[in-house]
């Protein structure tokens, strides 16, 4: 496993058992991109850029996005969605949201 | 002199086969497409109608979860629908610039639509989806052909009701007529067995309410008919201008040789007793065809099992031909698979062209009782055989609005045996 995730999911781990772990997130946005892309979930990487390596087009985007809020239930502004780029962006934000 | 139009491709999904040999198979045979609901919204609204002629292949079976998950349902069937006429067409390379669509539906993305106002009323306006509007919108199934194929010579949409599918091909036919296009997908799809559609038609009184036996709800020309059953699907059909056709030795079904629309300005939903604006249209359409009713062998009549509907059909064709109605035959196949709204006259269109390749005249399931008003003569029982020589067909399809289409279609060689 790369350093990067297991850091992500250690710093995650201690928290409320009703928060998801990173790695619940990585696992719960990798089954939403896979339903709207037709994606394999083990693509769905952290260091994947959505447009460049996974060839996510915004209206899809914006569909991971809604699909994202309701699973984790946070709240991602419009305004927000153009900074996640990687795969990681979103899963840091998502984390950050629930805190 | 007017390019000639050829048939190169044929597709379909529908209640009564997933492709066109399964279908066609099954209109010679004559088979029942109407089935008992088992949707659960159908003892929950306590619909008044309880069954309707599904695809018999769910057009999720065949196109991908992602391919389906951005299309209406409609979309879907116009998708498979077109894809099957265009590998049966043969055709390896094409000029994208010039090949069109004409896709054809009469109410759109009713599914999308309601489930997603469900969607906003339940859950507010961020969960509806991003792409509600380009699957609801009722050019969808042609912009979907269009994507699909890489036709850029215009993805046109005629909404005509129940001729709406019909519409497509004298759209297509102009197109090449006109040198806009050489090669044009045409068809029409449609996906509205939905309790709301259900409801409204119910209401109406246009629905047969036949519950308890569904399979021999739809009755066209049967003195007890009570209504029109639902069905859904897709049906299309390559066209072709003939020397393009010819240059890269095509299979060719037959001529798209004419069509016409006219409209009754009679009435909204009721059609004109008299079928004026029908016998226009039949007239019109042999006009266009360059033919004399003589040379008509064989309908697919528009006959949805309506009481007031089937007999100013029978007005009309008796106006346009003259005597010459007793000489021809006539199907009426949404007997067998109900009637597909938008889609029903390019699936009709379908079984008008394989009846005039094959020199067999699909059968008419359900006429127990023959009404006297309406001496047609229909095909019962078994298929019938067509005669030898050139011969032609006509393919009748009218819609709410007063909307008339009809489509007259030429042998081009002689009778096909059945693979």
């Amino acid at each position: 496993m790369p350093e990067m995730i297991k850091s992500l999911i250690t710093a995650k781990e201690e928290k409320e058992p009703s928060m998801a772990s990173n790695e619940e997130i990585l696992a719960g946005l990798a089954e939403i991109v896979n339903e709207e892309t037709g994606l394999a979930p083990e693509a769905v990487e952290l260091d994947k850029s959505f447009t460049d390596d996974l060839d996510i087009d915004s209206i899809s985007m914006m569909t991971i996005v809604v699909n994202a809020e309701e699973k984790f239930d946070v709240k991602i502004p419009d305004e927000e969605v153009k900074n996640l780029k990687t795969v990681g962006d979103a899963v840091s934000f998502i984390a950050g949201a629930q805190a | 002199m007017a390019r000639k139009v050829v048939i190169t491709g044929l597709g379909a999904t529908t209640p009564i086969g997933g492709d066109v040999p399964t279908m066609w198979k099954n209109a010679l045979k004559g088979v029942s497409g109407a089935h008992t609901l088992t949707d659960d919204w159908v003892e929950k609204y306590d619909l008044p109608v309880h069954f309707a002629a599904k695809a018999s292949t769910p057009a999720t079976e065949v196109l991908s979860r992602v391919e389906a998950k951005r299309m209406d349902p409609s979309t879907q069937f116009a998708v498979v629908a077109a894809r099957e006429a265009w590998k049966d067409s043969g055709i390896e390379e094409v000029d994208h610039d010039r090949l069109a669509v004409a896709f054809a539906t009469g109410i759109g993305g009713v599914w999308t639509l309601l489930d997603a106002w469900d969607t906003l009323r339940e859950k507010g306006p961020r969960r509806v989806l991003p792409m509600t509007v380009p699957m609801l919108m009722p050019n969808g199934p042609a912009a979907a052909v269009s994507l699909d194929l890489g036709a850029r010579a215009g993805a046109h949409t005629p909404v005509s009701a129940c001729a709406s599918g019909t519409e497509a091909l004298h759209i297509a036919l102009e197109l090449i007529r006109s040198g806009k296009a050489d090669v044009v997908v045409a068809g029409g799809a449609e996906a509205a067995i939905h309790p709301m559609p259900l409801a409204s038609f119910a209401a109406m009184q246009a629905l047969s309410k036949r519950n308890d036996s569904p399979e021999t709800a739809s009755r066209p020309y049967d003195i007890s008919r009570d209504g029109f059953v639902m069905g859904e699907g897709a049906g299309a059909l390559v066209l072709e201008a003939e020397e393009h056709a010819l240059a890269r030795g095509a299979r060719i079904y037959g001529e798209l040789a004419g069509t016409a629309v006219t409209a009754d300005a009679y009435h909204i939903t009721a059609p004109d007793p008299q079928g004026l604006g029908a016998t226009r249209a039949l007239k019109a359409a042999l006009f266009d065809a360059r033919a004399m009713p003589e040379d008509v062998v064989h309908v697919n009549a528009h006959a949805t099992s309506t009481p007031v509907g089937d007999k100013p059909e029978y007005t009309a064709l008796k106006a346009a031909l003259g005597d010459h109605v007793d000489n021809v035959c006539v199907s009426a196949t949404k007997s067998q698979m109900g009637h597909l709204l938008g889609a029903s006259g390019a699936v009709e269109s379908v079984l008008t062209v394989l009846a005039v390749y094959h020199r067999l005249a699909p059968v008419t399931i359900n006429l127990e009782n023959q009404d006297p008003e309406i001496p047609l003569d229909v095909v019962t029982g078994s298929p019938r055989e067509l005669p030898e020589g050139e011969i032609m067909a006509l393919n009748n399809s009218f819609g709410f609005g007063g909307h008339n289409a009809v489509v007259a279609i030429r042998s081009t060689g002689p009778k096909v045996e059945l693979s």
